[in-house]
This record gives C-alpha cells, sequence and structure tokens, in this order.
C-alpha cells in the first residue's frame, strides 16, 4: 500500500499528485490492501483525452487513491478479492475495459457503453432486458427454478430475482437490476450545474438527504467553500431523520413480514411523522430543496426547534414502546433469530456496509471514520448484537433510531443558525478530485468528481451503498426457506434506483 | 397480550377525517404555486435562466407543473414576487396542457372523462408500475395505505396482479429498460382500463429529461387520463386527485 497516496474524505485533492502506477503495481497495491482489511470506497473506468484510466478509493482507517492507465483487457482482481466483483463488472459495462478471469462476468445495469468500444459481453441492447441474460443454474432432478420479477407484487421498484432451490429450500439466489437505469453519472457529467443537486436528490429517494449531501460536500471541497456551523448543525439533522424515518418504516414492514400486524400499522403513521419533521426543516417530506452547495436553503429558526422538540418527544417514548412490542413477541423473535445469516467472514469478504456490516459485526460507520459536518463532536453508537441475521439487523436499526434521537435532541440545543442561503455560481478548480463518504441511512454513499484543465467536470462517480449489499442479501439466502425472502430482503431494503442510477 | 393492548391504547384512533375535514401542512411547505403575470420581464427571466427543469416560459409567464420539482428557487430568487408556492396539494389534472398555469387549475371533478366515474366510482383497484425515477413517488403512494390515510376505506386499493386491475398507475421516467415490462403489465389490465402518470418523471421525463437512457413522460408511449404532479407528489395531492376523479 505504500505506494497509494493517503487523501482525506471531502479534501480536494490535486490530480497531479494521484500516484499513476503501472497496471500491475496498481493491482498489487489494491489486492494488498483490501488482504489487509481495506475495502473498496471507489473504483472505476473514465476517459482524459482520449486514454482511458482507472481509479481505487480504497478504505482502512484511512483512505487511498491510486489510478493507472487502463490496458483494454486487464487480469480481474475479483479473482483474488471478492471486494472488486460489481466494480470489475461496471467497468467492463461502462468503458468495455474487459476484466479477465472474472469469476462471474456479466452485466450490471444493461445498457451500452460509454466509449463506443465493443461490447464486453457480447450484448445486443437493441433487444429489450427482461429475461436476456444469463444466469447461474444449479443442475439436477430435484432442482426447480423460480423467476420473480421485474414487476413485483408490492408497490415497490423493479428487479428480476431468480431462486435455484431444492423444495422450499434456496441454494442459490441471483439478483439481476438494471431496470430503473436512467443514466445518472452521463447526466450528471453532462448538464448545467443547476440541475446537478435536482438529479443527486432524486439518485435514491429515500436517501434524498444521503446523496444530496455527498454532493454538495464535493462541489464545496472544488469550489473551496466553507460552510457555517448552522447549515452544518440543519444538514447533520436532516440526515438523523431521514435515519430514523426508513428504519421505523422497515421495522414495521419486518414485523408484517412475519404476520405481527400492529406495529406495522403504528410504525406506517409514524414514519409519515418522522418525514413531517424533514418538511418542518425544507417544505419537503424527502428533505428536497434542503441542501444545496454552500449551505441549506431553510433557516432554521426558533419556531421549527421547538416543533421538532416537541414532536420527538412526543414520538420517542411511542416509537420505543413499539419496539418492546415488536422484540418481546415470541412470534416475531422465533421467525427473526437464526434467519438469513451473513457470518462476519463473508460480510468482510464481499465489504458489507452500513447496518448491515454492522449487524454482521464490522464496525465501520462512516459518521465515526470519516466525520463530516457536525459528526466529529457527536458520540458514537454502539451495537449489542452482532451475529448477522435478520434480528440483528432488526436490532441495529431499533438502537440506531434511539442514537440518531439523542443526536437530533443534541443538536437542537446548540445556539447556532444557518446564514440565509443566496445561490451562486461555482467556478471548481481545475484538474482535480474529490471524493466524498457520508454514513446515509442505509450505509456508505461516495460521490468523486474529477475536473479537466478548465474545471469542467470530467466524471462524476455514484456509489450508493446497495452496490455492496445486494450480493449480501443473495448470501443470506442460502440455504434458507424461500418464504424467508421477504423477511430476509426487508431487513436489508436495498435500493434499486440507488444501484442501477 | 397486555403489551399489544397498552400499545393499542397509546395509538388510539389516528385516521384523518379527510375529505370532510382539511389537512393542514406546515408552512414551508411548497405545494402549488402562484405566479404573478405582472412581473417584471427581467426578474421572469432570471428565474427562468435559473430554474433547474427548464419550467418557467417567460412570454406566458407560466410554470409547468409537469416538470416542476417544486424546489421554489424561483421564489427564493425573486422574494416571492414572481412565484409563491402556497400549501395547496391539490393539483392533479386530467390533461397535459393544464399543468402550464399561473396557479389556476381547473377543477378537476369537473373534467370531461366522465365515464370513469360511473365505472370506477365505487371500485377502483390499480397496479401500480415504477418505471426508473427514485423510489420517492413508491413511497409516498405507500403511504395511503397506512391507518392515517386509510385510502381503502375510498374504495381505493393497490393490488399485486395486473390481471385483477382497473388501470395502472405509473411512476418514472419510463427507463429503456422498464419499456417492455410496462407495456406488458399495461396489456395485461383488461378494458376498460384507466392510466395515471405520478410525478414529474412520469409526466415529463422529470429530473431526468434529456438521458437518453429515459423515454420520458409515460403519454408519449400510452395516452394517460389523470396527472398527479410532484416530485414526489404528496399524499394529499395523489389522494385529492384519487377523490376527484372517480368519485
Amino acid at each position: 500500500m505504500d505506494k497509494l497516496l493517503p487523501i482525506r474524505n471531502n479534501k480536494r485533492v490535486n490530480r497531479a499528485d494521484i500516484p499513476d502506477l503501472p497496471f500491475d503495481t496498481f493491482r498489487r497495491q489494491l489486492l494488498a490492501c483490501a488482504a489487509k482489511g481495506g475495502q473498496v470506497v471507489q473504483f472505476f473506468a473514465y476517459e482524459d483525452q482520449n486514454v482511458c484510466k482507472l481509479l481505487a478509493v480504497m478504505r482502512t482507517d484511512k483512505l487511498y487513491i491510486g489510478g493507472c492507465d487502463a490496458p483494454d483487457a486487464f487480469a480481474s482482481l475479483t479473482a483474488e478479492s471478492e471486494k472488486f466483483h460489481m466494480f470489475e463488472r461496471e467497468i467492463g459495462e461502462q468503458y468495455g475495459l474487459k476484466a479477465e478471469g472474472h469469476p462471474w462476468y456479466k452485466m450490471v445495469r444493461y445498457h451500452a457503453n460509454y466509449n463506443g468500444k465493443k461490447d464486453v459481453f457480447d450484448n445486443d441492447y437493441s433487444q429489450e432486458i427482461p429475461g436476456n441474460y444469463p444466469y447461474f443454474r444449479v443442475e439436477g432432478e430435484t432442482v426447480h427454478e423460480v423467476a420473480v420479477g421485474p414487476v413485483h407484487a408490492g408497490i415497490i421498484e423493479p428487479g428480476h430475482f431468480r431462486f435455484q432451490c431444492c423444495g422450499e429450500r434456496v441454494f442459490h439466489l441471483e439478483i439481476h437490476l438494471g431496470y430503473q437505469h436512467r443514466g445518472v453519472e452521463k447526466l450528471l457529467q453532462s448538464v448545467p450545474m443547476k440541475r446537478m443537486p435536482i438529479i443527486a436528490e432524486t439518485i435514491a429517494g429515500d436517501t434524498t438527504i444521503g446523496h444530496g449531501l455527498c454532493q454538495a460536500q464535493a462541489l464545496e471541497a472544488l469550489a473551496g467553500l466553507e460552510v457555517d456551523e448552522g447549515a452544518r448543525t440543519v444538514r447533520t439533522i436532516a440526515l438523523e431523520l431521514e435515519r430514523i424515518a426508513n428504519h421505523i418504516g422497515d421495522l414495521g414492514a419486518l414485523s408484517l413480514d412475519v404476520a405481527f400486524s400492529p406495529p406495522a400499522a403504528y410504525f406506517g403513521r409514524i414514519r409519515g411523522e418522522y418525514l413531517n419533521l424533514t418538511q418542518i426543516l425544507g417544505g419537503n417530506r424527502f428533505g428536497r430543496g434542503l441542501v444545496r452547495a454552500g449551505g441549506v436553503t431553510h433557516v432554521m429558526g426558533d419556531e421549527q426547534k421547538q416543533l421538532l422538540r416537541d414532536k420527538l418527544a412526543e414520538l420517542t417514548p411511542e416509537v420505543e414502546h413499539i419496539n418492546e412490542l415488536i422484540f418481546s413477541s415470541p412470534s416475531v423473535t422465533g421467525r427473526f433469530d437464526n434467519t438469513g445469516t451473513v457470518s462476519r467472514e463473508n460480510a468482510e469478504q464481499i465489504g458489507l456496509v452500513g447496518y448491515a456490516g454492522r449487524a454482521s459485526g464490522l464496525d465501520y460507520d462512516a459518521r465515526v471514520s470519516f466525520p463530516t459536518e457536525c459528526y466529529g463532536e457527536l458520540p458514537a453508537n454502539s451495537n449489542e448484537r452482532t451475529d448477522g441475521d435478520v434480528r440483528s439487523r432488526a436490532t441495529v436499526r431499533r438502537e440506531e433510531i434511539m442514537h440518531s434521537t439523542r443526536l437530533i435532541m443534541r443538536l437542537l440545543d446548540k445556539q447556532v443558525e444557518a446564514k440565509d442561503y443566496t445561490p451562486q455560481e461555482l467556478p471548481l478548480a481545475p484538474h482535480s478530485f474529490v471524493v466524498s463518504i457520508n454514513e446515509g441511512w442505509r450505509g456508505e454513499v461516495s460521490h468523486c468528481i474529477l475536473t479537466d484543465t478548465d474545471g469542467k467536470i470530467l466524471r462524476y462517480k455514484v456509489k450508493d451503498p446497495s452496490f455492496h449489499n445486494w450480493i449480501g442479501l443473495a448470501l443470506s439466502l442460502r440455504d434458507e426457506g424461500i418464504s424467508d425472502f421477504p423477511l430476509c430482503n426487508k431487513s436489508f431494503n436495498l435500493s434499486y434506483c440507488g444501484f442501477d442510477l | 397480550m397486555l403489551q399489544v393492548i397498552k400499545n393499542r391504547l397509546e395509538q388510539g384512533h389516528r385516521t384523518s377525517k379527510y375529505p370532510k375535514e382539511p389537512i393542514n401542512i406546515y408552512k414551508r411547505f411548497r405545494g402549488l404555486p402562484r405566479v404573478d403575470p405582472k412581473c417584471e420581464a427581467a426578474l421572469v427571466q432570471r428565474c427562468a435562466d435559473a430554474c433547474p427543469q427548464d419550467c418557467i416560459d417567460t412570454e406566458s409567464c407560466r410554470i409547468d407543473l409537469g416538470r416542476c420539482v417544486f424546489c421554489g428557487l424561483c421564489e427564493t430568487l425573486s422574494g416571492g414576487r414572481f412565484a409563491k408556492f402556497s400549501q395547496n396539494c391539490e393539483m392533479g389534472t386530467a390533461s397535459r396542457d393544464d399543468l402550464f398555469t399561473t396557479g389556476d387549475l381547473p377543477a378537476l371533478a369537473d373534467h370531461a372523462k366522465k365515464h370513469f366515474k360511473k365505472l370506477f366510482g365505487r371500485s377502483l383497484q390499480l397496479r401500480q408500475i415504477s418505471a426508473g425515477g427514485c423510489n420517492a413517488c413508491e413511497a409516498d403512494i405507500n403511504v395511503l395505505n397506512t391507518p392515517f390515510w386509510d385510502l381503502s376505506r375510498f374504495g381505493i386499493q393497490f393490488v399485486a396482479s395486473p390481471r385483477h386491475a382497473d388501470g395502472i398507475l405509473v411512476t418514472g421516467p419510463l427507463t429503456k429498460n422498464m419499456r417492455a415490462a410496462t407495456i406488458t403489465t399495461f396489456e395485461a389490465i383488461p378494458h376498460p382500463k384507466v392510466v395515471i402518470a405520478s410525478g414529474a418523471c412520469a409526466i415529463s421525463g422529470g429530473p431526468f429529461y434529456g438521458s437518453d437512457e429515459i423515454i420520458g413522460g409515460l403519454n408519449t408511449l400510452i395516452p394517460v387520463d389523470l396527472y398527479i404532479p410532484g416530485c414526489p407528489p404528496h399524499p394529499l395531492t395523489t389522494l385529492h386527485a384519487l377523490l376527484s376523479f372517480f368519485k
């Protein structure tokens, strides 16, 4: 790892300072980092003056960056470490660079590559996607396949799930997404700057603040903007409210999935109460239009603070009572315990992030490791149960609801007010790089921006935590009954659109 | 068991009395904008130039609600002199053209497609299709099934199979990758059927307009009967539109 450059979250890096290594050295350095427990934050290709290059950001307790000229075909890193699995497939899909020896090489989202090279998966994209993809198949007389999607039974996003089963028992689940692919990265590097926050906020609607914040911080780093403490406070509160609302909704849904309906009804309503708190802050239930590069669009005054305090004081005991109801019911815990287990070893190998990772015993929380906004001054959370099953994932979420509530209460006591926000043009530093990392409610959200010599955006890279975690859901189903799929699925509740971009 | 009863008592009855009683929304909420057509041209131009969705027409001083994401920038820039967002959620229309507005929308209850009231007024079963988009529309449609809104008390339900449905409610900018699945689902619904476009994406492509991975507005693929603007539409916007259009 000695040839990689240590960098910091949200700090601009001169592109000339990024180590430009020969591919073999680059590959060995990344693998060495991964072998020592390092994880991939970003690994992607980009084109600069018609030369294709690779860039990787790794994390241990620090962040490291390295790059190289991309060979048209290269020896797959995934062959030695699963941590690179999805990233290499994405690189192949976006820039036609082939990872040779990749154990499961197929497209990620089903679209033609950006630079018109020959498609590395030999796909004909004039054909429609449904069913048009190869699957891992288990052969045998008693083996059968179950295919689900793209359109599912509920009001949810599209995706295709293929189970290889023996009776009710699942041997293997493969998940193929891409139906929500709407070209987010290509848009972000081509549209006028005024459109960028709107697109960032709609990468994953339930992570509006998480993605919006990553983009705002990245642009601030490149434009040299400082954000005042009042705005930082509002941003932190908004991110924690997003976390609480989503965890509450999911705990209710988990309860419903094991046919215990009262908590589902209560939490369904209470989730809305938290969304309404975000609306008090910025005029939208999902936090749209609140976070912008340079600050926040709405000041949090005494009136808003008091409304938040009162509502939290009213809701928090209710939430705890309902949680007690869920976690003390034998019919619930009987289904939660030892279901959908992802071992710590597997979680480490595939690089699980967020509450899914923490429930499997990986401590990583970006709020602690790479704090942004107000997180440097706030206490960290700790998790009691880390067995990697549905119960652990549910328990971690329960703990996070209470932790986030304490953080918000503390922040509301701060005597600071955000400055008024004025929209402005942001000239970005030329020939620069920045990586932005935040702990969204699902886990590590990260945006990267590379600028060219004129300060124009050359490459915009987005990574939603779901990009790491979908494979975790697939693993959790190994050897489970197929009827436990909804339960396992909800315990992860991953984003289709955040993955599909 | 005691704990179930204790929680039940604590939770009480929370269903809103809407539409008999209005639902109050906090003043910061951005609903139907009101435009001042007499606003000075330079200011209108400034707002139009800054609008991330390019949805302000400077000549007619109208905002395209089918494209607007209600970010509130035009209100901030003009200090409320050009546009001001109200807390009014009632924004559904039966025609795309009506969404180009200065703030006066025709009453949805008077729409020309009266036959839908007769067909589905007492019972409406919808199949939702998520075709791209960001899942926020889906999230706030799901909210209608929570006890506060309790959609099924109006005889409206979202169903699993298109075979059981009277129509589709589509969200998202229709990605190329969802084209085939959307058409298949639509075709699986028996006639007569109704088509609803929900959210800026399904109406116009929303935040993703111009992307070559999307088809854009739903009505380029299937004729739309009811438009519900918003990014995402507030649950009240959806509920009001459904009740006015079908009841």
